[in-house]
């Protein structure tokens, strides 16, 4: 089977990522974990339905880590990388120093020589940029406190490589045949660090000065797959290049994507490439679930573990002190240390080419193979555990001082969730002189208000306490307008529970999340899109050359009456003739917008016309003088006026 | 149905009218009397034209009460007006389907009572310058009745106010009694 074509091979990776982070993904553990399992499956000591040649192919792969680090450079600007040059040179730096030097310490008490020891302290202290990224940025974790150090870290990590593959040969303690290296380091040091330099400043003036000409005559072709392939092209060949000279080429394309981040380009290169980074990564996952050597795990499965456990609770140790350190609250530092606490894919590389130098032997490098693997493959789980076991009971209890202390807790408003979609409900209520209270769980988004003179309060809305402490005992109405269902049905139980006199207004993202919140308690749940499409719908009419007031009686219409269908659904929602009813409901909404009585016909002015009640029904001579008057009513006007 | 009576409200700050306040208070036991708050219901105006009709058919004595904002109504009762008095249900064919009811204002003016005379400085009496709903009602065949006003309603005391708001409630009761207004519930009860 393992020599069947690629296109078989592609078949079952294929399948297997479907199958895999489908069901991950319905059970709620996230894609990575889906690839991860899905490749251990049709590995060789499972399924064996992909053979040894994993090596190959997640070589191949690790182009999709560089694809990602080139979108996540597109996404930074320039100044946006050196406001990090504290997070990346400090904590990154010290990360790596100190656990490279526990370990190495670790080592040493097995009685290895200590460059051995240097060697794998080093290659062990290095993390897995990819799996922490994918893993954060599913989970919307990035752009927190956490996810922001996270990267940098792994941004560090990714350059502390350079000068680990210069160092590596220096430490060899065994006999080699032939010195293999990467790159050209036959080269005297300043000239390879010539030629680094070199190649670096290529990339960044050809970057600044010459993609863009570049791409502005490839879009002119308006041929979208060449563009697409041109993207393509100048990812592969910052790869190649900095292959060449044995660099990190996630580094190098992070560094491209970083100089093109402020191009107008931006959008075409990210919306081109991130397809074949996604499948890419999805690859990379399933060959490092498949490259686990279960028959080693099998000869010694305890000392594996025990090695693994070692490796994580070692780097766990270093990262929470060091977040602790560096100023990050407990919960954040939990993430942040939990996100980080395995070994990386650049363990495999520098493995390999460490048992080239005759710097490790081969038994010890397979065996931490495996102990990367796993803990790399346990990462995803470790997030999942430390979100949902540990960062509650961390919130609960006595952690409470985490929390901003809420100081003007006698308001009559809470508003959990102060993003763009608190911010207006609250910016209305305050200009009608109502207090409100502002929780918020996102440390940037307080740092950005605060700017702006609002103090929101940092704290977990699904926690009983922190909405005590924001005066839910004495607040009247509570409005949940945080984007997540899950936490909204959370505060809507945990209110309807502990504060059944606050009134509830809820945000929900669609159909299905405003039945769920009504049936939880809310009082009032509304749609997060409706009211902007209906405003747009109404805008769009006008585009369309209707007057406004007939567009706006429209869109009115399709608000009442959608409105009305949700209230009077909400009953059936769940029962099978939901669906039939639903769709009886929107039919008639079509019919009802069509026929709206005031723009259907136009007004038969009834006064004009000199046909009353009396005459209808056959008339009385009071009418007919009635009628005179109302023939001549301008000089009736005008008489009264004069 | 039990009410006989529709009181359709129409004050877009009705939470600081103490006269109509004062008034919807007074009336607030009569059990035959239903209250329809238009800017409540309506606050963006759409009206919902089936439920009003429906509410019109089923009372006989139709009371707005509102206050004389520029000599009439303000501007809900208008639009209302326009929507729901249709053609092919107030008037024109197949309309006509309010006739032998009854109209009735119930206003609250900020002037005194002389001002709405010919040397006043309003000019016209309160019946002149409601002549327009006057003509509505009886182009659609209901009858008007005398209009209700309470003049000076923000400047006298509050003690006057509620006793103007319980000339309001008397002069409804006598109209329901003798409007014979209830002749057709007897009849279906007796039926």
């Amino acid at each position: 089977m393992e020599e069947a074509g690629f296109l078989y091979q592609a078949f079952v990776f294929l399948a297997a990522a479907v199958v895999g982070v489908s069901i991950a993904k319905h059970v709620g553990l996230g894609s990575v974990l889906g690839y991860l399992i899905a490749g251990m499956i049709i590995g060789p000591f499972a399924l064996g339905l992909v053979g040894h040649d994993v090596d190959d192919i997640m070589h191949f792969a690790e182009f999709g880590v560089v694809m990602m680090l080139f979108l996540i450079g597109l996404e930074l600007q320039p100044k946006k990388l050196w406001n990090m040059r504290m997070p990346i040179l400090g904590l990154g730096g010290l990360q790596v120093l100190i656990t490279t030097l526990l370990l190495m310490l670790l080592s040493l008490a097995f009685e290895m020589h200590w460059k051995m020891a240097l060697a794998i302290g080093m290659i062990l202290a290095l993390s897995s940029t990819a799996i922490v990224l994918q893993t954060l940025s599913e989970k919307d974790l990035l752009r927190t406190d956490a996810g922001k150090s996270a990267f940098a870290v792994l941004l560090f990590q990714d350059m502390a490589v350079i000068p680990m593959l210069t160092l590596l040969p220096l430490l060899a303690t065994l006999p080699v045949e032939t010195s293999v290296s990467v790159g050209h380091t036959e080269l005297e040091a300043w000239q390879q660090a010539a030629l680094v330099f070199a190649v670096i400043s290529g990339i960044i003036l050809i970057g600044r000065y010459l993609i863009r000409p570049l791409f502005n005559w490839i879009a002119r072709t308006g041929l979208r797959e060449i563009f697409i392939a041109t993207s393509l092209l100048l990812v592969l060949s910052i790869t190649i290049a900095m292959e060449k000279i044995g660099l990190s080429p996630a580094l190098g394309a992070f560094l491209a994507g970083v100089v093109l981040a402020e191009s107008e380009y931006r959008h075409e290169l990210e919306v081109g490439l991130v397809t074949f980074k996604s499948l890419l990564l999805g690859l990379f996952f399933i060959t490092v679930g498949a490259s686990i050597n279960f028959e080693i795990l099998m000869q010694s499965p305890w000392v594996i573990l025990l090695l693994m456990t070692t490796l994580i609770v070692i780097k766990l140790i270093v990262l929470m002190l060091l977040a602790k350190q560096f100023k990050m609250s407990l919960i954040e530092n939990f993430v942040f240390s939990f996100a980080l606490a395995q070994g990386g894919e650049f363990a495999f590389v520098l493995f390999i080419f460490a048992v080239q130098n005759g710097v490790l032997t081969e038994e010890i490098v397979s065996l931490l193979t495996v102990v990367v693997a796993l803990s790399m493959a346990l990462t995803p789980v470790l997030l999942i555990i430390c979100q949902k076991i540990i960062v509650p009971k961390l919130s609960f209890g006595k952690e409470r001082r985490e929390f901003d202390n809420v100081d003007d807790g006698d308001t009559p408003v809470i508003v959990a969730g102060y993003g763009r979609f608190g911010q207006i409900v609250s910016r209305i209520l305050r200009s009608q002189g109502f207090d409100t209270t502002l929780l918020e769980y996102d440390a940037v988004q307080i740092d950005l208000v605060k700017k702006f003179g609002t103090k929101a309060y940092y704290g977990d809305v699904t926690n009983e306490e922190v909405l005590r402490v924001a005066g839910a005992d004495v607040a009247k109405m509570i409005v949940i307008a945080v984007g997540n269902q899950e936490k909204s049905l959370k505060v809507i139980e945990l209110c309807r529970k502990h504060f059944p006199h606050l009134k509830i207004y809820s945000r929900a993202k669609g159909r299905r999340e405003a039945y769920e919140q009504k049936k939880a308690g809310a009082d009032f749940v509304m749609r997060e899109t409706l009211g902007s499409a209906v405003i747009l719908g109404r805008e769009a009419l006008m585009g369309l050359g209707y007057r406004k007031y007939q567009a706006h009686r429209t869109a009115t219409a399709f608000y009442h009456y959608d409105s009305q269908h949700l209230e009077d659904l909400a009953e059936v929602w769940g029962d099978k003739q939901y669906v039939l009813k639903a769709a009886e409901r929107a039919e008639m909404l079509e019919e009802v917008l069509k026929a709206d009585q005031r723009g259907s016909k136009v007004m038969r002015q009834a006064w004009n016309t000199p046909v009353s009640y009396e005459e209808e029904e056959g008339g009385e001579s009071v009418t007919e003088s009635n009628k005179d008057d109302k023939q001549a009513p301008d000089n009736k006007g005008s008489e009264e006026s004069s | 149905m039990t009410t006989r009576v529709l009181l359709n409200l129409v004050h877009p700050i009705f939470e600081k009218s103490w006269a109509n306040q004062a008034m919807l208070e007074a009336i607030q036991d009569l059990s035959y009397v239903h209250v329809n708050d238009l800017y409540e219901e309506y606050p963006d105006f759409f009206i919902d034209i089936q439920r009003e009709q429906k509410l019109l058919l089923d009372h006989s004595l139709i009371i707005f009460q509102h206050p004389f904002y520029w000599y009439s109504s303000p501007s809900l009762l208008k639009e209302w007006q326009d929507l729901v008095l249709a053609e092919g249900f107030a008037y024109g064919e197949g309309g006509y389907q309010l006739a032998g009811r009854y109209w009735l204002n119930a206003i609250t003016a900020g002037a005194a009572k002389e001002s709405y005379t010919p040397h006043g400085f309003n000019h016209f009496s309160t019946t002149e310058l409601l002549r327009p709903f006057e003509q509505t009602a009886d182009f659609c065949g209901m009858k008007f009745v005398e209009p209700f006003v309470m003049y000076e309603a923000e400047t006298i005391s509050h003690r006057a106010v509620e006793k103007e708001a319980q000339r309001y409630r008397d002069y409804i009761e006598s109209l329901a009694h003798s409007l014979d207004l209830f002749s057709d519930i007897n009849e279906e009860e007796a039926s």
